[in-house]
């Protein structure tokens, strides 16, 4: 008898939860158009591209399974791929705590303005993040011959005889896209930051004078960071997704594709597999790689920041 | 001092307050200097363009960039304000487009609990650890099998479901009173009531956060390979193709960039405390 108890049980449970989901139908209705946009675009394109990994597709024939060659192929036969990977591991590595640290340093030093100068800095310190294609700028500042702002400069102070081909040398690729693209990385996750930190319980710093704390650097680490964690968090995924996808930086400067390969990423091969040449099989595979890479990225990150301050 | 606050905050030093705004002020510098000159090159004639070293404002302001841009569109064979159009179109849509359906799904999000919410806001938080671009290949696939490449709707439909406005809207919902909705709700007003005539004013600081940040995104698309018919094509695609490169353009490359910079900047100077404002309701947990 007891299974027909426990499925009476589960019955039961299954008609409560039905109830509870006719009540909250007008929650659903509101939450429709989002949610059909949202899984249409975001979710089933996700489940999508780990199907079309492991295929041959390119939108003409119908996809044909080929188990896991894409994947074989990427990191053992693509040397383009893995010179793409290790560009972006290192944008990454240098851009994302660099960007990060400085959004946060900004913000924080900003903070102490009073309120004038703190909304003309907050929005000189913002605004190349929104200004569109303004860091075409760059393509003068570095601009290979003599009239580039930074070979004059660096030419009449005599640091270099010759110009320098800093969107063609492979030597520089790296480092102009490193430069311009911090230039860009002041968004989201400052305006989180400078947010953050207005809103932190003033009493606390009264506290902790008492306790004993002496300076700017203690306050900072005993109260500061730790009531911003939740920014800390979101600015810190907002910082990861943008330097793990450096690609409209890399392409408009450095060009499409670049001289030997020196400013590809990942992203930029995926658009060379997805949209020029129409291997979308392969492209899944590349963009399924980049999402694991993204995801365990934000998740290890989170893991670590979660321990600020404790 | 009077840049610095009035009361002096416990822990500070003369010295520490002024090395700190020499370094802002230095960074500062680096930050605003390209966008200066974007904005002043847009209105230097080209003698002036190439000196060194470079002027911070034209001596004579010329508006030669902008008649020798119009001159570039004029022989294109799609009229320019075509262009123009194709842009403010998606831009509008798009934005008001994702203010509405965003916040009208942070609603229940952020003040109810009912089955199935934690799965879909988990969902969302998850997309956020992602870039568009990973899913671009599928979404081409989804957007030209439901039959909407090359139309504007292919680029309006995914912005529209963009999740950081979702995530933004719902954890800046959040702080709303329950009672304040609760006390509604014993007048009898519907939830769509409630929504509309009670939540939607409350959270005007975070409507123009999602304005700016899809605007901004919208403004610049260029249509990417969704679009390839010349009359949908939007302005930044138009611009670009006359921007393409070489220094001799120069003069005209800044009016570009100046036309395409100067819309979203205007935006957040003029909406900037409330946006941050939103932004204090952004943590994650």
């Amino acid at each position: 008898m007891k299974n027909s108890e426990a499925s009476a049980a589960r019955k039961n449970k299954r008609k409560l939860l039905w109830t509870e989901i006719k009540k909250s139908k007008h929650y659903y209705v509101l939450m429709a158009p989002f949610a059909i946009l949202f899984l249409t675009f975001t979710v089933l394109p996700v489940i999508m591209s780990l199907g079309i990994s492991f295929s041959y597709f390119n939108l003409l024939e119908p996809p044909r399974f080929v188990g896991l060659d894409n994947y074989i192929k990427l990191f053992l036969e693509d040397d383009i791929f893995i010179i793409a990977l290790k560009n972006t591991l290192i944008l990454a590595v240098v851009t994302g705590p660099i960007s990060y640290m400085m959004a946060f340093l900004f913000a924080w030093l900003i903070n102490e303005l009073g309120p004038k100068l703190r909304s003309f800095l907050t929005l000189v310190f913002y605004a190349p993040s929104i200004s569109g294609n303004a860091f075409l700028m760059w393509l003068l500042i570095f601009s290979g011959d003599v009239h580039g702002y930074a070979n004059s400069f660096l030419i009449r102070f005599g640091f270099v005889n010759n110009p320098i081909q800093w969107l063609k040398d492979p030597e520089y690729m790296l480092l102009v896209i490193i430069v311009v693209q911090l230039w860009l990385s002041l968004g989201v996750s400052f305006l989180a930051f400078i947010a953050g930190l207005q809103s932190v319980d003033k009493t606390l710093y009264e506290a902790g004078a008492v306790d004993g704390i002496r300076n700017r650097w203690q306050e900072l680490w005993y109260i500061t960071l730790p009531s911003m964690r939740p920014q800390l968090l979101f600015g810190a995924v907002m910082q990861i997704t943008t330097t793990l996808a450096i690609a409209a930086v890399s392409m408009q400067l450095v060009g499409f594709p670049s001289v030997q390969y020196a400013g590809h990423t990942i992203v930029t091969h995926l658009i060379d597999f997805g949209t020029v040449r129409y291997d979308l099989g392969y492209a899944s595979a590349i963009a399924t790689v980049l999402f694991l890479i993204m995801i365990t990225t934000n998740l290890v990150v989170r893991q670590v920041l979660r321990k600020v301050g404790k | 001092m009077k840049f610095f606050t009035k009361t002096r905050k416990l822990n500070r030093s003369l010295g520490g307050d002024i090395m700190l705004l020499v370094v802002l002020l230095f960074f500062g510098f680096f930050s605003a200097y390209p966008l200066i000159m974007t904005a002043s090159n847009a209105f230097k004639p080209l003698d002036e363009l190439f000196l060194f070293p470079p002027r911070l404002f034209p001596r004579n302001i010329t508006f030669d960039n902008f008649r020798d841009l119009s001159e570039l569109i004029g022989n294109s064979w799609v009229p320019f304000s075509r262009y123009f159009f194709n842009t403010i179109f998606i831009t509008v849509v798009g934005t008001i487009g994702h203010v509405i359906v965003a916040s009208m799904a942070a609603f229940p999000l952020a003040k109810y609990k009912f089955p199935g919410r934690a799965i879909f806001f988990s969902l969302v938080v998850y997309s956020l650890m992602f870039a568009p671009q990973v899913t671009a290949t599928p979404n081409y696939i989804i957007i030209s099998g439901i039959g909407l490449i090359d139309t504007p709707s292919a680029i309006i439909l995914p912005a529209i479901a963009s999740s950081l406005g979702l995530y933004l809207m719902k954890q800046f919902m959040t702080q709303i009173p329950d009672d304040l909705i609760e006390s509604a709700k014993i007048d009898g007003a519907s939830e769509y009531r409630i929504f509309f005539t009670i939540v939607m004013p409350l959270v005007k600081p975070a409507w123009l956060t999602l304005i700016i940040l899809l605007f901004q995104r919208l403004w610049i698309t260029d249509g990417g390979s969704f679009i390839f018919s010349e009359e949908f094509k939007p302005l930044s695609y138009a611009l670009r193709q006359i921007a393409q490169g070489t220094i001799e353009r120069a003069g005209t490359i800044a009016a570009v960039a100046f036309i395409m910079m100067i819309v979203p900047v205007t935006f957040f100077i003029f909406s900037q405390s409330r946006i941050v404002e939103t932004f204090s309701h952004s943590g994650m947990k």
